[in-house]
């Protein structure tokens, strides 16, 4: 593209195709959720019975970005409809093609259904988990294929890029910003506005970073984002370089997602054909060009100061940031930071306008967060609701509750920085700063719901377990602290917790959150801080009786069978894979502790919860 | 095994020999060999003009790097959060008595590496594996049996 006008001309001409086209859309999840349950099969099958059935040309076939539903995939939503299919198998594309797309009737058997009300929802829009969002950052998903500029370029893509090259100075730019009230959605929650001008103010060449290193475990949105819509991203980026005066940005992303690499590779490579990416842009006067770094897999790097001494070259270790690194950071020079999620806000905002952004949200957190809501609850995926929106709302109006009729305990937000919510406190509203009025913090939005059968001294030991590992080891209260924390935690769980326990916990998590060198340090005790705090009888528990109530921690549990409950059915001792349990058909089984290596398959198996924990 | 230096050449200059593109250099080096043969430390040394100590430094430092040898096949079993709450050890132990391998662990025949890895970014899908770059989801005990078996050698 050379100028403004012949990158409008081009949009329009996009838009009028699609609005003219008469084919019938099909738009096919490729997420990395859907493809784990198999989309690139339905895709092929789908591809042969439509040249098939004689259907080729009237279909048009999108393979997009993720959806949200993840727990449904794979998913189709067929357009003009916006028909919703959920778990489809290769076995039943033929049908969707004859039923459907030949004869316009409706495949039953694929579409949702709701639990409570037991009614089958024909579009996303009646879906109770689609239909309590509010998708700025995630809605277009499903209309764009990750790999096609012209796709993002059709729904109104790059036009806040135009504004703010040509519209607008740099220092409207960051007003703007400012006004919206955007905060960093890496989970430090820092005024971006405020971040942006303060890099600005400082001589030097200035880099602008996605930090796109998503190593909190459960949390996954913006590898959903870079996957599912990674023009996005390039263009708040090119508009933060605008505001901030940067002619050199980096994308530093995981490894380990090798689907959002690809992805990205390819639309920076297109943003450059089309001139949106290096010398002049659009004959604006301005440059700025963009490198992918891949990250090597330390948790430590998505720490802002570890991952610009990776982006040099050298193992990322946090430095103490006496000087911030606005002033110095990568090569010594200003350097802007920001996440995937907060860089994909940027085009939102200069669309929508900050003031109307500024309307969602609460007072001091603004627009919509993307939560990664997983582990034992109804329906699993990615959920962006405005911020506010109560942990009620998030894990059982939209997240339809807990699974196998167990109850809730608690749910684990901020990653390994965050603590667990009890029941109590389901009622706070999820922004930067309520969380934190009970210990945890929102953080990335990873959202991990834990039911009954969830150990909470497991999940302490786990989270420290973890951070032991990704410790780099340069200050000694990080890496000792987590060593001993373990030890304590790896007895306690064994069945040798001894009195005074709890207290050594407590007084290294203080100790740590006052003396280590960087966040990840700092924040290391929280998992174990908040568990105690909500859940200490579990700790007594395993310490004092040596029982693990959830039935997690092997050394402190068995299994039996209540002879009353025991309808006889068999189950159990067929699917034991230690021939532990015997009893005739109809009459009360019985379990051979001796025999028994606590697998846990009877448990999970029996309909009667006849297994019991004791 | 035989080095073939003019692909790691070729290597080297996608990134223009720049001494901070090391790590991706080193990335590429394992796509090839599954592994960083540690013969390849001195040559890396002398064309990225960096000494090989920082080579060393970064190769133990992250995790998508080794300077030993790994099995053709490599199955990481997610145990990020999501996926411990619903059971990601157990999968691993099925996994490790199937393969006769510890975590950590390779097979004698060079054909599968088993390890853990923090979060693959699948969460809702889980329990998941991941056999190089294919995503298996929503696996148990014994499916997880099932998804690794088509990469075994056939007879």
């Amino acid at each position: 593209m050379e100028n403004r006008s012949s990158l409008e001309g081009h949009r329009k001409s996009l838009q009028d195709n699609r609005d003219s086209s008469e084919k019938r859309l099909i738009s096919l999840c490729a997420g990395s959720g859907c493809g784990a349950y198999g989309t690139d099969k339905v895709y092929k099958i789908l591809l042969e019975e439509l040249e098939k059935q004689g259907l080729a040309d009237k279909i048009e076939i999108k393979l997009t970005g993720c959806h949200g539903f993840c727990e449904r995939g794979p998913l189709m939503v067929i357009h003009p409809e916006k028909i919703f299919y959920s778990r489809i198998q290769p076995e039943d594309v033929p049908e969707i093609v004859e039923t459907t797309l030949k004869n316009g009737e409706i495949v039953t058997k694929l579409l949702f259904k709701d639990l409570g009300t037991k009614k089958k929802l024909e579009t996303e829009a009646e879906i109770p988990f689609y239909k309590l969002q509010q998708r700025l950052i995630f809605g277009k998903n499903p209309m764009i294929d990750p790999r096609s500029i012209d796709d993002y370029i059709t729904e109104d893509g790059y036009k806040g890029m135009e504004k703010a090259l040509f519209d607008m100075k740099p220092d409207q730019i960051i007003d703007e910003i400012k006004t919206s009230g955007l905060r960093g959605r890496g989970g430090g929650g820092f005024p971006t506005g405020i971040k942006w001008a303060t890099c600005a103010h400082h001589d030097g060449d200035r880099y602008v970073i996605c930090n796109a290193d998503e190593g909190d475990p459960g949390a996954y949105m913006d590898r959903s984002i870079l996957e599912g819509n990674p023009h996005s991203v390039i263009e708040g980026m090119i508009i933060g370089a605008i505001a901030i005066g940067s002619k050199q940005g980096y994308i530093y992303v995981r490894h380990e997602y090798p689907l959002a690499v690809d992805n990205l590779t390819k639309a920076i490579d297109d943003a450059r054909k089309y001139g949106f990416l290096g010398k002049n842009i659009l004959n604006s006067g301005f440059d700025f060009d963009l490198k992918i770094s891949r990250g090597g897999g330390a948790f430590v790097c998505g720490e802002s100061t570890a991952l610009m001494a990776s982006l040099e070259g050298k193992p990322g270790r946090p430095k103490a940031k006496y000087v911030h690194t606005v002033e110095k950071g990568f090569r010594d020079s200003p350097t802007n930071l920001n996440n995937v999620e907060t860089w994909a806000n940027v085009p939102v905002i200069l669309n929508m306008g900050a003031d109307k952004y500024a309307d969602i949200g609460t007072e001091k957190s603004k627009g919509t967060k993307i939560f990664s809501l997983v582990g034992k609850v109804v329906n699993t995926g990615l959920v962006e609701v405005p911020m506010g929106t109560s942990l009620r709302t998030i894990i059982f109006d939209i997240g339809g509750g807990i699974p196998n009729k167990r109850k809730f305990k608690a749910v684990q937000t901020g990653g390994p920085s965050g603590g667990c919510i009890p029941e109590m406190f389901l009622d706070l509203g999820v922004d930067f700063d309520e969380l934190s009025k009970v210990g945890s913090i929102m953080g990335s939005g990873g959202m991990i719901v834990m039911d009954q059968d969830t150990c909470m001294v497991d999940v302490a030991r786990y989270f420290v377990d973890f951070l032991k590992d990704e410790s780099c080891g340069q200050c000694n209260p990080c890496r000792e602290g987590l060593k001993r924390m373990l030890e304590i935690l790896d007895r306690i769980c064994a069945g040798d917790g001894v009195e005074g326990d709890i207290p050594v916990l407590e007084e290294l998590g203080e100790m740590m959150q006052k003396f280590s060198l960087c966040g990840l340090g700092t924040s290391a005790p929280n998992p174990v801080v908040t568990s105690l705090l909500y859940f200490k009888d579990e700790y007594e528990a395993h310490i004092k009786d040596k029982k693990c109530p959830a039935g997690v921690c092997k050394p402190l549990f068995y299994y039996e069978i209540d002879a009353d409950a025991c309808k006889g059915c068999t189950l159990c001792a067929k699917k034991c894979p230690e021939i532990a349990i015997v009893g005739e058909k109809k009459k009360p089984h019985v379990l051979d502790n001796n025999k028994c290596v606590k697998c846990g398959i009877c448990y999970e198996v029996c309909k009667f919860g006849a297994v019991k924990i004791m | 095994m035989e080095i073939d230096y003019k692909k790691i050449e070729e290597i080297i200059q996608r990134y223009g020999t720049e001494p901070e593109d090391l790590l991706m250099i080193l990335q590429d080096i394992s796509e090839i060999y599954n592994y960083v043969p540690p013969v390849l430390v001195p040559f890396l040394s002398q064309k990225l003009n960096i000494g090989e100590s920082l080579i060393y430094g970064v190769a133990t430092f992250y995790k998508t790097v080794s300077l030993e040898p790994k099995g053709k096949y490599m199955v990481s079993v997610c145990t990020g959060t999501a996926c411990h709450v619903r059971g990601a050890e157990k999968l691993m132990d099925a996994l490790e008595n199937d393969l006769g391998i510890e975590e950590g662990g390779t097979t004698e025949d060079l054909e599968f590496s088993l390890e853990g890895v923090r979060c693959i970014g699948c969460c809702a899908s889980g329990p998941v594996i991941t056999v190089n770059k294919d995503t298996h989801g929503g696996l148990d005990r014994s499916t997880v049996l099932e998804s690794i078996a088509q990469y075994k050698k056939s007879g």
